[in-house]
């Protein structure tokens, strides 16, 4: 049997769309990030391990992928419940309700940097109050959450809502008709049910978050080693021109969040074998 | 109508929660959406206006304003349709033939949404910037891409990279090429195929993805912030002299800028809420 490459077809214009794909993904997508990988190598083993291993760039990895894991949390309880309302609850105006959802999406970082930066800070319209409570937000951690809660909060909400949808109510009406109670059937049918999109909609959200740089910035205060993100960090290190140091940096990161996602698939798959049942 | 207010859409007994916990659930979520998505809406408008509408138009008819508006549409009048052309022939080559490695295609197209905007900006400092690959044979032939517009348009680019061509794979695959084959079978040329036969059946996803891809254009800021170099009124993009202003204490100036930036994402949420609701009904 020989090898073919592609089926016959009658359609034209293979051999031009794809040459022009191949070559615009390689020239623009694939050129620039193999640079990636070339500059990082360039330090040597030591050399990378020196640069991701000082305090100062660990101390901005904790506070980068804990503050997404958090954020990603609160997301998917709230995000929960705000797509729970949005299926199954009536309520006038909830067209417009839903496409506000999107907003996080659709402005531009910098604008809901600057915005909330104002409100959470110790004059602002939130901070004030925060304050009188004793709860500071701006320029800290918990400042820098609540940004990235803002930024991923559409992920849980966009896939948690279509699944909803689909939800065959006919499930429920059985729980309930051999006898399950309401938290019963919310507990041991719909809630494990909705787990994979809840599951996927909190792995989007982190791996939005750790990238996360324009929301965050100005209302972090950017102080080294407690407000610092690791995005900071790979901007300063290029202003000081060491290339090396921030590639090693950005390679970590990435590095670290690709094995997070792969560990929470696999949780997901695992979970999927042995939690349904 | 009103009556129904706060009852279950699925009107079955027994499988509904009473009212009051409905009622718990409305409060908790627009709650939730009210600190988290209005609030900062309504503070970018009212602190845009707090000195009032003479004051907000002086900022954004301001030279380096202006100038940064300017900056703004060009990179967008490039970045999309370059990744519009592109994206028509990604999802023509993927979506209507057959052949290996597709799906080794499609998941590289996706890359570029997978790296943070600040690395998105530091790969084309790597290749241009002044330390980077070409940076000694650039600065020997006198071009500047990094800290220059070109460094801008490129990480523009690869940031709204795949927008255009996941809409549209997906889409022309489910629709098939047998509508193609009886337009060729009965005579028309290929390019008449593609403009009266395939873009029709496209056209609601295809607006979906350009108007994706044309608020990121417009509103990107961390790679475009790496690539910039942050000079006024020359590589200033809207959101790079919004951080600019804001940084400088001029927040009224900085908000009046940001409001722009905020109503193109109102009309942005608009028009894709216009075409999803054309998808669905025709």
């Amino acid at each position: 049997m020989s090898f073919r490459f592609k089926e016959s077809s009658v359609l034209p214009g293979f051999g031009l769309s794809l040459g022009y794909t191949l070559l615009y993904l390689g020239l623009i997508v694939l050129l620039p990030l193999s640079a990636l990988v070339v500059k990082s190598s360039e330090l040597g083993f030591g050399g990378f391990f020196r640069t991701i291993l000082d305090p100062r760039v660990l101390a901005s990895f904790k506070l980068t992928f804990g503050a997404s894991l958090a954020a990603a949390a609160v997301n998917v309880v709230f995000g929960t419940i705000v797509a729970w309302f949005l299926v199954r609850i009536r309520f006038p105006g909830k067209r417009v309700i839903d496409a506000i959802v999107d907003l996080p999406f659709a402005l531009p970082t910098a604008v809901s940097g600057i915005a909330l930066a104002m409100l959470y800070s110790p004059n602002g319209k939130l901070g004030i109050f925060l304050q009188s409570i004793g709860i500071k937000v701006a320029f800290t951690q918990l400042g820098i959450t609540v940004a990235l809660i803002f930024i991923g909060l559409p992920f849980v909400i966009r896939t948690v809502q279509p699944a909803l949808e689909e939800m065959d109510r006919e499930l429920e009406e059985a729980a309930s008709s051999l006898g399950a109670s309401r938290t019963q059937t919310l507990t041991k049918v719909i809630l494990p049910l909705l787990m994979p999109p809840i599951i996927t909609g909190f792995t989007l959200a982190f791996a939005r978050a750790v990238g996360e740089y324009g929301s965050v910035i100005f209302i972090a205060g950017n102080m080294p080693m407690k407000t610092e993100i690791t995005s900071l960090l790979i901007i300063t290190k290029l202003e000081q021109y060491d290339y090396a140091g921030a590639t090693a940096i950005a390679v970590a990161m990435l590095v670290v969040s690709l094995a997070l996602i792969l560990l929470i698939n696999l949780f997901q798959s695992w979970s999927g074998k042995h939690l349904v049942r | 109508m009103f009556i129904n207010i706060l009852k279950s859409t699925d009107k079955r007994p027994g499988l509904n929660p009473p009212l009051i916990v409905n009622m718990a659930i409305t409060v908790i979520a627009l709650g939730f959406l009210f600190m988290f998505v209005i609030m900062p809406l309504i503070i970018v408008l009212k602190e845009a206006f707090s000195a009032g509408l003479s004051l907000w138009w002086a900022s954004i008819t301001e030279k380096d304003a202006l100038s940064a508006l300017r900056l703004t549409l060009l990179v967008a009048a490039i970045a999309v349709p370059v990744n519009l052309v592109f994206g028509l022939a990604a999802s023509w080559a993927l979506a209507k033939f057959r052949f290996k490695g597709k799906s080794l295609i499609i998941t590289l197209i996706d890359l570029p949404f997978a790296v943070s905007p600040v690395v998105s900006g530091l790969i084309y400092v790597l290749l241009f910037g002044l330390h980077g690959w070409l940076g000694p044979w650039l600065a020997q032939h006198d071009i500047q891409i990094i800290f220059a517009v070109p460094g801008i348009v490129l990480a523009t680019i690869f940031v709204t990279f795949p927008f255009i061509a996941r809409e549209l794979i997906p889409l022309m695959s489910e629709q098939g090429t047998d509508e193609e084959q009886a337009a060729l079978s009965l005579g028309a040329s290929g390019w008449q195929t593609f403009r009266r036969v395939t873009l029709p059946n496209i056209k609601w996803g295809l607006m979906y993805g350009i108007i994706l891809c044309n608020a990121r254009a417009m509103g990107e800021f961390g790679a475009v912030s790496v690539v910039s170099g942050h000079i006024r009124g020359e590589t200033n993009t809207l959101p790079l002299q919004v951080e600019v202003l804001y940084n400088e204490y001029n927040f009224v100036a900085a908000f009046a800028v940001a409001s722009l930036l905020a109503g193109l994402a109102l009309v942005t949420l608009v028009l894709k809420s216009i075409v999803e609701w054309k998808t669905k009904h025709g």
